[in-house]
């Protein structure tokens, strides 16, 4: 049976109040595990503060032509959240004005969104120093009108960073669907023709790399070597960095979690590798998530959850970088992911 | 306490031998992650050793372990199972050649 998201299946777990509540409970609530923001005051970290705004993260839309089982979106073609060209135009106004220094748009599949070519170009104009698309590969394959996405791609010089769980077909294919290793390779391969990663090439492919089970990433170091022999060996693939990403027990990944047991394991396995070097630079001090319908997070993650920014500013038509620097970042149990071992982060490892 | 011998959530607990004794708990810890960084020998390939070497002493908390270290450095299940197979056939072969033990005193005793 082909998996849906959370939502359409009307899952307890689709609802985020229901995910915080089950984050906070059981072996938190009966103290065999300590609350994240308890784990972060042992070393003065609490509250949890931002530092300089580097990366606005915007989520174009939920929708997705992959259900992957891991997903911390819960994004699937069920999905109809989609971000407006009004939504669009007050980002570009934001994008023009922000001391950030890296766009980064993601999704769902943001090549998706019908919007999302035109966006791309207008944005490209503001001339943002580092402008990222994530891409799940499979999209460019998975219609015509998508076919010349590398050439797109190449025209507005975009970063690329894309999703590819292993070099190898089992375990990409076991966690985001059949035949989607295939085409994620030939998708890599049509990067690569356009000059993606070649030598000399200013144009940037990265691939994000995240466990597909129940267990941490290890050194990301020495898995990017791994990949990059692989890939090379085998179909003559380059790319530039691999990041290492751990999954968060949120939305489908956490009921993964749950429904196979791993759950108390994984968690005490993230508090184990709390290292809190990680937290002096996890993701959330440099970043500001805009979600499809305008609103403010911490991070993607927080985006899922529905916990918006603790500030006066909350919405992108009301957006003030220096208010927004000011504030608390929210926090619960499922941060534990993004400082466990060297740290993770939507760019790979951060400590 | 639990009924059976061999409790899953007790390999949590490791780190606890140390407060019955924290000198020699403590050497014992120093000593393993020692032996495990990454040396003559990479630590993926210690990783396969030590799975190995958890299925010969029948250890369901090192199994436990070095199955999930395995996954974590992206080892194979083909390289997994040739590692336990390496056990096995050492194990095995231990076995076996105790029959020239055999061999040499039947020998022996017999006219």
């Amino acid at each position: 049976m082909k998996l849906k998201s959370l939502k359409f299946r009307k899952d307890d777990l689709s609802s985020p109040a229901n995910q915080l509540e089950y984050l906070s409970n059981g072996i938190f609530k009966e103290n065999e595990l300590p609350y994240f923001k308890d784990k972060i005051a042992e070393t003065g970290k609490f509250p949890l503060k931002p530092k300089k705004l580097e990366i606005l993260q915007i989520n174009l839309g939920y929708m997705c032509n992959q259900v992957c089982a891991h997903c911390h979106v819960d994004a699937g073609p069920d999905r109809k959240e989609i971000m407006t060209r009004e939504t669009m135009l007050q980002c570009l106004e934001v994008i023009s004005k922000t001391g950030a220094h890296t766009l980064d748009l993601t999704g769902g599949a943001p090549e998706m969104n019908p919007d999302f070519r035109w966006f791309v170009e207008e944005a490209s104009k503001v001339g943002i120093k580092d402008f990222i698309v994530r891409s799940n590969l499979t999209i460019i394959l998975a219609n015509k009108k998508y076919h010349d996405l590398p050439e797109f791609f190449k025209k507005h010089n975009v970063h690329v960073v894309s999703s590819l769980p292993f070099y190898k077909r089992e375990k990409t294919d076991k966690q985001r669907g059949n035949g989607v290793f295939d085409k994620s390779i030939k998708a890599l391969q049509m990067l690569n023709e356009v000059g993606y990663a070649r030598e000399d090439s200013k144009l940037k492919l990265d691939l994000v790399y995240n466990p597909s089970g129940a267990f941490l990433p290890t050194d990301q170091a020495s898995m990017e070597r791994d990949f990059k022999k692989a890939l090379k060996e085998d179909f003559n693939i380059e790319f530039d960095n691999l990041f290492a990403i751990t999954n968060l027990p949120i939305s489908r990944f956490l009921e993964y979690l749950i429904a196979s047991d791993n759950y108390e394991d994984y968690m005490y396995a993230l508090v184990e590798a709390y290292n809190p070097a990680a937290v002096e630079n996890v993701m959330c001090t440099n970043t500001i998530s805009v979600s499809w319908d305008g609103w403010l997070y911490d991070c993607d993650f927080n985006q899922m959850l529905e916990l918006k920014v603790n500030s006066k500013v909350k919405h992108i038509s009301e957006y003030n970088e220096d208010l927004l620097n000011d504030r608390e970042i929210v926090i619960s149990q499922h941060c534990y992911g993004c400082t466990a071992g060297a740290g993770s982060s939507c760019q790979g490892s951060v400590a | 306490m639990s009924k059976n011998y061999y409790d899953p959530a007790d390999l949590r607990k490791f780190g606890e031998i140390t407060e019955w004794s924290e000198e020699l708990g403590k050497k014992f810890f120093d000593y393993y992650g020692k032996v495990f960084e990454e040396g003559a020998l990479s630590a993926r390939e210690k990783s396969l050793i030590a799975l190995a070497v958890s299925h010969v002493v029948k250890c369901p908390y090192c199994i436990d372990a070095y199955t999930k270290d395995g996954l974590q450095r992206g080892i194979t299940k083909e390289e997994m199972m040739e590692a336990v197979h390496a056990g096995a056939a050492i194990e095995s072969g231990a076995t076996l050649v105790h029959g020239v033990q055999m061999m040499n005193k039947y020998k022996k005793l017999s006219m």
